[in-house]
């Protein structure tokens, strides 16, 4: 190659990259555009956004949007912030993200090595459950709910998510183990170990990217879920995000549009901290292949 | 080595559903033995292998290990040991975990299981790898820690599937040689199952010879080559196998003699040698079975009994070190002969060639079955 055509090829190399950074760097601002609205609208005070533009930066600091968002605001008729409803919401997403990922794991490691006479048409109905739409169930899991006293209860929304989420946990299990050597159960078989013992001391400790995968998409869709806050909780149990639209959609005083913002954040905040935290491992684990024995 | 049976496996069925995968199996290894059971894939043997193993039921028949019928035992209960195919050593263990995993399971101290495992490297000469990843082993490394892993147990009987199948060439010629040894130092009855027929020959007291669910033969290594009992078995074991050449039976005055087809100089009459039940089909088809090294060069120093010679033309000739191999035609299949390496002869010559009788086999072409008195 000529030293002329070498020249044009980097200039236009040059020229192909930085269009692409252009593209990518509008495609960015524009994604993070609400984020940024929100995260200065909820550090101003109410009088500069109800006067000025939402797109100004704050020309007066306060976290008192947050402070109120979090322990005084008015959700429904009681001034508590949203601070019970977070505590609701870890004690309902803790044991629904472990019952569902364990139970998952129990799944796919039967699914796929200890096989029966219709296991496949069985994981085939499990599947459905990922693609149920949530309307459907509704009517008949709130008599199921009723019927086991449960209606209203974190246990009710425990159960409830834990059914919804074993279609998922399941796919995900029985495909990693699905990859994982049968051999090796068979030895721990000739060694003596049992169903359970093989589980916890042969699959488990191999199952470290799926579970990631499991935990993260688990605890993401069941903090987010509205619906089922919306239809199964009581006041006691009501989940953040009931208690976020709650407090948005209160109808005494004046809009305080800065505590809005501040508690949507504080709503999704565990979920982006859980994926910033984890997220390469979701990356890792979802193209994981098989265990080399 | 007493002839009492050990291992004793009596009219075994195995269906899957309405696919038999095991037919009607007997067989019986003594204490001590070397049982190899081998056969292309898809024969049956690894399922045969499972069964011994209590990892896959029976349909039918009964398995008995010294002398007590084992089919309702659990895998753990039988006091056996296997090598797997892919070695299965557990990803999340040591080495020293691994070993001593079976031990734990069936609730052994800690320091009794510390000193087993020490023993253990120290025989197989794996003690510097104790404390690593079965992913941070290599090959052969894996190969010894799954050995270990059997030894430690000290069983009754030894399983291997397919050891030595993940291995390089070099390699695997070394550990078959050690597995060799090691069943001469310790005694203890092995069951190996292998695709591959030089490993069967090498390593085995008996052989058991499968195809498709059913027991072709089964007898020592020794009988299994030089007496196959069905085409099959001829044409699968050796290396180069034996030549199958289909000839017409004549019967004169001095015993059956056999014509065969060649490629140029019209048909050769030879004398059959081994008549075994010949005379009752003259006129008729057998197919002739010899293995290469029983076709030579004639000998300066005279020819054995029992050899008779054809001039056959040489097709093809391949040099192999130690011996030199040509090729030729006859009854239109190809035929090998084993030559020393100081035959000169050229492709395209002709060369007269003795063809030992005596340690010819005959097969009927029909049943593939051998020619029996």
């Amino acid at each position: 190659m000529s030293a002329m055509t070498q020249d044009t090829a980097v200039r236009t190399g040059r020229l192909a990259r930085a269009a692409v950074y252009s593209a990518l760097l509008v495609f960015a601002v524009y994604y993070l555009l609400p984020l940024y609205v929100m995260v200065a609208n909820s550090v101003k005070p109410l009088d500069e956004i109800r006067s000025g533009n939402m797109l100004a930066l704050p020309q007066v600091f306060t976290i008192e949007p947050w402070l109120s968002a979090w322990s005084t605001a008015q959700i429904g008729v009681e001034p508590t912030g949203l601070v019970p409803y977070f505590w609701n919401t870890i004690k309902m997403v803790v044991p629904a993200v472990i019952i569902s990922t364990l139970m998952g794991a129990l799944n796919g490691y039967v699914l796929t090595k200890w096989r029966f006479r219709g296991d496949t048409a069985l994981f085939g109905c499990l599947l459905f459950a990922c693609f149920i739409p949530f309307q459907i169930v509704l009517i008949p899991m709130a008599s199921v709910l009723g019927f086991l006293n449960l209606a209203g209860t974190t246990a009710g929304l425990v159960l409830v998510h834990v059914v919804y989420g074993l279609g998922f946990t399941t796919l995900f299990f029985r495909n990693y183990y699905d990859a994982f050597p049968t051999e090796l159960v068979k030895a721990a078989q000739i060694d003596g170990a049992g169903f359970f013992r093989i589980f916890w001391r042969i699959l488990l400790p191999s199952s470290g990217p799926i579970i990631v995968v499991t935990v993260i998409w688990q605890f993401t869709n069941v903090w987010n879920d509205f619906l089922f806050g919306v239809s199964f909780a009581d006041y006691d149990s009501m989940p953040i995000t009931v208690a976020l639209n709650n407090l948005v959609s209160s109808s005494t005083g004046v809009k305080e549009y800065n505590v809005h913002f501040a508690g949507a954040i504080l709503a999704a905040l565990p979920t982006l901290v859980v994926y910033v935290v984890s997220g390469r491992y979701f990356v890792r684990g979802l193209m994981a292949g098989a265990v080399k024995g | 080595m007493s002839t009492v049976a050990f291992l004793e496996i009596d009219h075994l069925c195995k269906d899957y559903g309405p696919v038999e995968v095991l037919k009607d199996i007997d067989l019986s290894i003594e204490q001590g033995g070397f049982l190899v059971l081998v056969g292309p894939s898809g024969c049956g043997k690894s399922t045969l292998l499972y069964t011994i193993a209590g990892l896959e039921s029976v349909t039918r028949g009964e398995i008995r290990i010294d002398g007590r019928s084992v089919n309702d035992l659990a895998p753990s209960k039988r006091d056996i040991a296997m090598v797997f195919q892919s070695y299965a050593l557990y990803p999340s263990m040591s080495v020293a975990e691994n070993i001593g995993f079976g031990m734990e399971m069936r609730g052994v101290p800690k320091a009794e299981r510390q000193r087993a495992i020490a023993e253990v490297a120290k025989t197989l000469q794996i003690g510097h790898l104790l404390s690593r990843r079965p992913a941070q082993l290599s090959g052969g490394q894996r190969q010894r820690v799954a050995m270990g892993r059997a030894l430690v147990r000290d069983p009754k009987l030894f399983l291997f599937d397919e050891p030595l199948s993940n291995l390089d060439a070099k390699l695997r010629i070394e550990m078959r040689t050690e597995i060799k040894r090691l069943h001469q130092s310790l005694g203890t009855t092995i069951v190996y199952v292998t695709h591959d027929q030089i490993e069967a020959m090498t390593l085995a007291t008996r052989i058991a010879v499968l195809k498709d669910g059913v027991l072709q033969q089964f007898g020592t290594p020794a009988q299994i080559y030089d007496d196959p009992a069905n085409l099959f078995v001829a044409d699968f074991m050796g290396s180069p196998p034996m030549n199958l050449i289909p000839v017409t039976v004549q019967a004169d005055g001095a015993g059956p003699s056999l014509v065969v087809e060649r490629a140029t100089g019209g048909p050769a009459t030879v004398p059959a040698g081994r008549a075994e039940g010949l005379e009752a089909r003259a006129g008729g088809e057998a197919i002739l079975g010899i293995r290469p090294e029983a076709i030579t060069e004639v000998p300066a120093d005279g020819m054995a009994d029992g050899a008779a010679v054809v001039a056959c033309q040489i097709e093809v000739v391949e040099p192999a070190g130690a011996d030199t191999y040509v090729i030729t035609h006859l009854g239109g299949k190809e035929v090998v002969a084993r030559t020393s390496p100081d035959c000169r002869v050229r492709a395209g010559e002709t060369l007269p060639l003795a063809f030992r009788m005596d340690k010819a086999v005959f097969f009927d072409p029909a049943t593939h079955d051998r020619i029996a008195d």
